[in-house]
Formats: C-alpha cells, sequence, structure tokens
C-alpha cells in the first residue's frame, strides 16, 4: 500500500491507483470529461486530453490531470485549490467557446456532460469569444447523425469503436483547430464499415453522436386515419424505459409500457417477445436440422443487426455460418402483415407496423430491402427506448401513474424464453429450452446458469439425449471478432454460437437510456429480465399458444416452405472499408 | 480495390517493400513515406490498400495522413518547386520569392497547377539555413537566391532537372 495525502487526509491506496480512482473511492469529485473507465468491457478511455481534472501536487510547479497521473509514495495532493478550480473552468469555457450554443434544442439537452460541467462549475458568462470550427452534418445513415461541431476530442468514440468493437471507423484527423474525430477520408457514415452499433452514441458526452430520429414520421403515420399503426416493444425496453421516468434501476414497467403505448394512440399493442418465440421455433429447426444432416457448424444466431453487418464487411466468406433467420422484430412485421392484417381484416398497404428496441441497428435493419414481403417492408419505422421515452413526455403521460396493461391477443402472448433475448446468452438459452425438449431428453430444467454471466466470451456444453451441445457465447463485437478467427481457421467446436454485437447483449443498447459509465445499471437490466422470465407461467418457446396456432393455422411446419419465404433471409458481402 | 486505375507494378513494389519488413508493427509511418516515393502522392486507393496490408483501419492510415504536411494526397507536378520559409530563410525574403514564383509559375502555393507541370509549396526549415533563403526543386538545391534570380532558377531546373 502506498502512502498518499489528499485534501490534508491521510490515505493509504493501491499501488497503480490513479489520483482521480484515489479522489472518489474517498468521497472527492473531481469533474472530468474525457475520461471514462468501464475496465470489464475494455472499454478505458484515459487519454487525457481534456485537461478538466487539474489537481495541485506539492513540489510540483504544474498542474496535474488526476485521470493519468498515478499516486506514489508520500504524495501531497489538493483537488480543490482556488488555482486548480480557475483552472478546471478555464478549460470548460474554452470547450464552451468553440461549441454551438444550441443547447435548447440539442437532442442531449438535460442530459449532457459538458452541459453538466458548465453548471456544476458554475459558469454563468462567456469569457471567450474564439473562432468557431465549421464541420457539415453527417445524416447519411438510417441510424444516427454525426454533428462534428460538438464533439469535444474525447475520443470515446474511437476507444469504443476501435478498441472494443474492433471495427475502426474512426480516428482523429489533421492537426491542430482543425482536428476532428472523423471517418477514413472524411466519407460518410455509409461509406464505412460501421455496423451502427451505436455504442459510440452511448459514450458520446455531447450532442456530437446522436440517433437518428423517427418519431415525427411515427406521429404522422399515428394521426393518419388511413393507417392502422401497430407497435411492438423489445425485451430489453421493459426493464430500462423507467429509468427515463425517474424509476430505480432494472425495474420492470412492462404494463406501464404497453398503457402508454396505447396512450399515445397505436393502434395495437404487441410483444416482439412472440417474434422471439417464432425465431426460436425456427433456429432450433435449423441447428437441429444443421448437426443431423452435416450442414454447417458452427450455427450463429442472427438477431443482432449490428452483428449481422459486422460479420458482412469483416467475414464476407462466411456468411455461411450465421442462421439465416430474420430478426425477432422484423419476423413479427412480416407475419403482421400478412397472417394478422388477415385476422384484423386490415389490407397490408395500410398497415404500419412500428418496432421500438433499443438499438440504432434496426433502423438500418429495417431498411433493407430484402427484409420484406410483396411490396411491403416487415417493419417500416423503429424507434429507440429514448425516443419512445420522448414521445410518452410529448404526450404529456403521466408514465408512472398509469395502470399495468396487457398486450394485445392473436401476436401478443410470449414465454419467459423469448423475454431473455434482451441480455447475453439470453437467445442461446431460449434455443436450448426448446431444441433439449424436441430431441426428448427433457429433464425439467428450465435455467441455464452456465449459460448466463457477463464475460465477453463464454462456452458451456450442454448435455441433451446422445448430443453434447457444446455452445460458445461472444458479446460486443471485439469478442465476436475472436470467435469468427477460430471459425475461419477451422479451430472452432462448437455446434452453435450467440453473438451480440453491444457488450452486455441488447440491455446496453446504443439505443438505451444513457448509463453513463456504470455497467451495475446493465447487470440490474438483464436481471430484471431474468426476474420476468421466472414469473412467466410458459417459459419455452413451443410452448406459446399463440405460436402453435400461427403454424397450425397459418404457415405449416417450422423450416418449412412458407416459413422459409417468410421468416428467413440473406446475406450481402460487402467491403471491409 | 480499385486497383484498376493504377500502374498494378506500382502496388506490386510496395507490396514487396511491406513484405520484406521484420514486423508490420508500427510500420505505418515509414511505409507511407515508401508508397508516396512510389506512387508520388497518397491517393485513398493507396490508404486502403496499407490499411489492409498492415491490417490497422483505414481511418488510422488516413488519420496520419492528414496529420502530417508532408503527406499529400493530391497529385503532385512535374516539377516540384519548394520555398523554405524557415525563419532565417523568411526574413531574407522568402515571402516575396514564394510570392514571385506564384507568378512566374502561374501555380498557387500549395497546390499544383492544371497541366500538372509544377507544384509549389511553402516548407518549414530545410537546415540549411546557411544558404537562405533556399529554394528545392525535386531535390536541387538553389541557395541564396533573390527575387531577381527567380527567372533564371526556373530557366535551370527545366534544363537541368529531372522531371519527376
Amino acid at each position: 500500500m502506498i502512502n498518499i495525502t489528499l485534501n490534508n487526509m491521510k490515505l493509504q491506496v493501491e499501488p497503480g491507483t490513479t489520483i482521480l480512482e484515489a479522489a472518489r473511492t474517498n468521497g472527492i469529485n473531481i469533474p472530468t470529461l474525457c475520461h471514462m473507465d468501464m475496465a470489464s468491457i475494455k472499454m478505458v478511455n484515459k487519454v487525457g486530453t481534456c485537461r478538466v481534472c487539474m489537481v495541485e501536487v506539492a513540489g510540483r510547479y504544474d498542474l496535474m490531470p488526476a485521470c493519468a497521473v498515478e499516486v506514489y509514495e508520500g504524495i501531497v495532493i489538493h483537488t480543490n485549490t482556488p488555482r486548480a478550480i480557475r483552472a478546471r473552468r478555464t478549460m470548460v469555457e474554452l470547450f464552451l467557446s468553440n461549441h454551438p450554443k444550441d443547447c435548447l434544442v440539442c437532442e442531449r439537452n438535460r442530459n449532457c456532460e459538458l452541459q453538466t460541467l458548465a453548471a456544476d462549475l458554475n459558469i454563468r458568462d462567456n469569457r471567450y469569444d474564439g473562432k468557431m470550427v465549421h464541420h457539415e452534418k453527417d445524416i447519411s445513415s438510417k441510424s444516427m447523425i454525426r454533428d462534428a461541431e460538438k464533439c469535444v476530442l474525447c475520443r470515446r468514440c474511437e476507444t469504443m469503436c476501435n478498441q472494443v468493437q474492433t471495427v475502426g471507423v474512426y480516428s482523429a484527423v489533421q492537426r491542430g483547430f482543425k482536428t476532428t474525430i472523423g471517418t477514413a477520408f472524411d466519407n460518410p457514415m455509409t461509406e464505412t464499415s460501421c455496423t451502427f452499433c451505436g455504442q459510440c452514441v452511448s459514450v458520446c458526452p455531447t450532442g456530437a453522436l446522436t440517433q437518428t430520429s423517427n418519431t415525427g414520421e411515427v406521429w404522422d403515420a399515428i394521426n393518419d386515419e388511413d393507417k392502422v399503426v401497430i407497435v411492438q416493444t423489445a425485451p430489453a425496453i421493459r426493464v430500462a424505459l423507467g429509468e427515463e421516468f425517474g424509476l430505480p434501476v432494472g425495474t420492470r414497467v412492462t404494463g406501464k409500457m404497453v398503457a402508454g403505448l396505447r396512450r399515445i394512440g397505436f393502434d395495437k399493442v404487441y410483444d416482439t417477445v412472440f417474434g422471439a418465440d417464432l425465431c426460436i421455433m425456427e433456429e432450433a429447426t435449423e441447428l437441429l436440422d444443421r448437426i443431423k444432416n452435416g450442414g454447417t457448424l458452427p450455427m450463429l444466431t442472427s438477431c443482432c443487426p449490428a452483428w449481422v453487418k459486422f460479420i458482412e464487411h469483416q467475414f464476407p466468406e462466411l456468411l455461411d455460418v450465421p442462421s439465416t433467420c430474420k430478426s425477432p422484430h422484423q419476423m413479427f412485421g412480416v407475419i403482421a402483415k400478412t397472417y394478422l392484417a388477415e385476422k384484423l381484416g386490415v389490407d397490408p398497404a395500410k398497415m404500419v407496423v412500428v418496432s421500438i428496441m433499443p438499438c440504432l441497428a434496426k433502423k438500418f435493419e429495417a431498411a433493407r430491402e430484402e427484409l420484406s414481403y410483396g411490396n411491403h417492408l416487415d417493419v417500416d419505422y423503429v424507434l429507440t427506448t429514448r425516443e419512445l421515452a420522448a414521445m410518452l413526455r410529448e404526450a404529456g403521460v403521466n408514465f408512472n401513474a398509469l395502470p399495468d396493461e396487457d398486450f394485445d391477443k392473436v401476436m401478443g402472448e410470449s414465454t419467459g424464453a423469448g423475454v431473455i433475448f434482451g441480455t447475453t446468452g439470453g437467445v442461446i438459452e431460449a434455443a436450448v429450452r426448446t431444441a433439449t425438449s424436441w430431441l426428448g431428453c427433457e429433464t425439467g430444467k428450465i435455467e441455464y446458469e452456465e449459460l448466463r454471466g457477463v464475460e465477453g466470451i463464454r462456452e458451456a456444453t450442454i448435455k441433451a439425449g446422445d448430443i453434447d451441445l457444446k455452445i460458445g457465447i461472444a458479446n460486443g463485437l471485439g469478442n465476436a471478432r475472436t470467435l469468427l478467427e477460430n471459425i475461419r481457421d477451422g479451430k472452432s467446436e462448437y455446434h452453435a454460437i450467440e453473438i451480440m454485437g453491444c457488450p452486455g447483449g441488447c440491455v446496453a443498447g446504443g439505443g438505451q437510456p444513457f448509463y453513463g459509465n456504470d455497467r451495475d445499471v446493465i447487470a440490474k437490466r438483464a436481471e430484471g429480465l431474468y426476474g420476468e422470465d421466472r414469473d412467466k407461467t410458459l417459459r419455452r418457446s413451443h410452448e406459446n399458444e399463440e405460436i402453435k396456432a400461427l403454424y397450425k393455422d397459418f404457415l405449416g411446419e417450422p423450416g418449412g416452405h412458407k416459413a422459409h419465404e417468410l421468416l428467413h433471409t440473406t446475406y450481402t458481402k460487402r467491403p471491409r472499408l | 480495390m480499385a486497383q484498376t486505375s493504377y500502374d498494378k507494378t506500382l502496388f506490386d513494389k510496395l507490396d514487396a517493400h511491406i513484405d520484406s519488413l521484420p514486423t508490420k508493427q508500427g510500420a505505418l509511418i515509414p511505409v507511407l513515406h515508401k508508397a508516396q516515393d512510389i506512387f508520388g502522392y497518397l491517393p485513398f486507393e493507396v490508404q486502403n490498400h496499407i490499411a489492409h496490408k498492415l491490417e490497422i483501419p483505414s481511418s488510422k492510415v488516413y488519420g496520419v495522413v492528414s496529420f502530417y504536411s508532408f503527406f499529400t494526397m493530391t497529385k503532385k507536378g512535374k516539377y516540384r518547386v519548394n520555398v523554405c520559409m524557415g525563419t532565417p530563410c523568411f526574413v531574407r525574403g522568402a515571402d516575396k520569392i514564394l510570392a514571385k514564383f506564384e507568378t512566374a509559375l502561374g501555380v498557387k502555393s500549395g497546390t499544383t497547377g492544371e497541366d500538372g507541370e509544377y507544384s509549389l509549396d511553402a516548407l518549414r526549415c530545410v537546415g540549411a539555413c546557411g544558404l537562405a533563403p533556399v529554394v528545392i526543386v525535386n531535390g536541387k538545391v538553389y541557395g541564396r537566391i533573390a527575387e531577381a534570380d527567380v527567372d533564371n532558377v526556373i530557366k535551370d531546373f527545366l534544363a537541368e532537372v529531372e522531371p519527376a
């Protein structure tokens, strides 16, 4: 242990502790802007670029950045001297001098780290009136908007994209005042290998990286009397939406969410978990078929659109390994515009399917032309959890006072297996629950602890009669890359692999409420999903009565001709840019 | 990759150089130097090629190319006129010499003429301060020149210097 003096307190800390860590664990707050430490997912941004965390160290002439300097024996630190506070204020004032002053209409209004910092440092005027950089906004993609004028050069997006996701879209380009965090050759996002996972948006402290909003189009559809607007909500929404309304992290708000969606005018409210159950019927069928008939193994799950785009760019030679199943909300969409439209007596051309997703890549996915049937895209609009919260506020819905309501019938029933799709390991656990049952080796076991957890790469062997099912799980695209390299090199022994693009799975998606760097939030959201699974009467996808009826009345057999026509897709080779 | 618009032998030459390196780690800047040497400039096709070859994101390559003023993404002329603007050259009138070249060659500083004959650039100190002010054309050094010498320098390099 190392002896230090921090604001006149004598303390002992571990070697290797930074001044910032020593201060925070001892109840002293030092403001930061660029710093972000989520070591559990390898997201460590300690680049020391913003100089907001300056402190005084006795015997040193210069102020020190607390995030980047490790303590040493006998160090004497003062975090709140007039000189340190003045230096921080000056830094933030300089940031503000080159920052657009449109906070009132910024997407990150009330939720911006720079805004909070300016308020915390009690900055009440702009002393500096300097030059401002000018960059065009990049609105090329369906998923996200880049506004480099709001960038504070913290490099968090670059660290996330390069180190964690290994996609490498961003780099610092140019230099001096012209420096910006840009793409290769300043190309628009649509001409990069971006997967639209949205993790850069999750870690951006300001409004430089934001989601593309589709609330306007959805309001128009809702207000159009000719349209029948139906909405489906992904599992991860129900355990995160409450955060937007001040409820404790991990609170399940399934019933309130359904009620809220009705209050803002959706004609029918359904559960994407129905689509997840349907997805399991197809995916488990495909897996057992591949195992029995010598198909390509391992089979990879295909629910995550960021991961699908990742393999298309990075491993185009491996496009026969992902399952051909569409993702749950796309399956839901196509069944809604065929089977449900018939049941409701609605012309599919007048039906608008809106998906509430924790995800930005789903916006890109929904616009893929191959994800359509007849002349209709499966899904018309995708909104994120944050956009739904915005719509509820806009409509004056008092969310916390809403009663609990149930999803609509015909496609509203769901099992616990589909609910856990929202967390890493959940899809494969759901598939295992059904596959073991179909193989006739059911043991009554429902919960597979060995498939759960937070590590980036996990594996387990599940006994299923004569077969030892070898399962791999990766969450985060960097971890996915590791497993894919093994497959490419012929070193993979798994039967099935679940891959989720975001570290932690959908509960940590790029469209979820901002959680700063507190990974406990992600664990609590996942726990919320496992709780909902435990409370469900039906916990295996194939036991869903509405799914059974769908196959009996409309689809025929799982994996059959009609199922293939509607529920399966193809992948596209894309260049690695 | 759009290699077709460039001479394949140039890419082969670059690949041979990269393959001869003991390690690809930390090789980016020397490889960019070599590539600029081979191609004369660094168009994005070349940068993409280097990114794939070194297994790094092309955004990183572009980040480095856009950071250093030595690297250029635009094709240079046959005659590359570089006027040193280091402090000693500047105080001895390099700015006037640069302006004179701009008029005489019809090319603005930092650009290449439309006919592809001349490029004109201002350089930071080239380390030949004893010869200030200094002009370098395709590697040939002209020292202690005055504004009045500019026309003679042009005549000289057109006759004496190998065009790039």
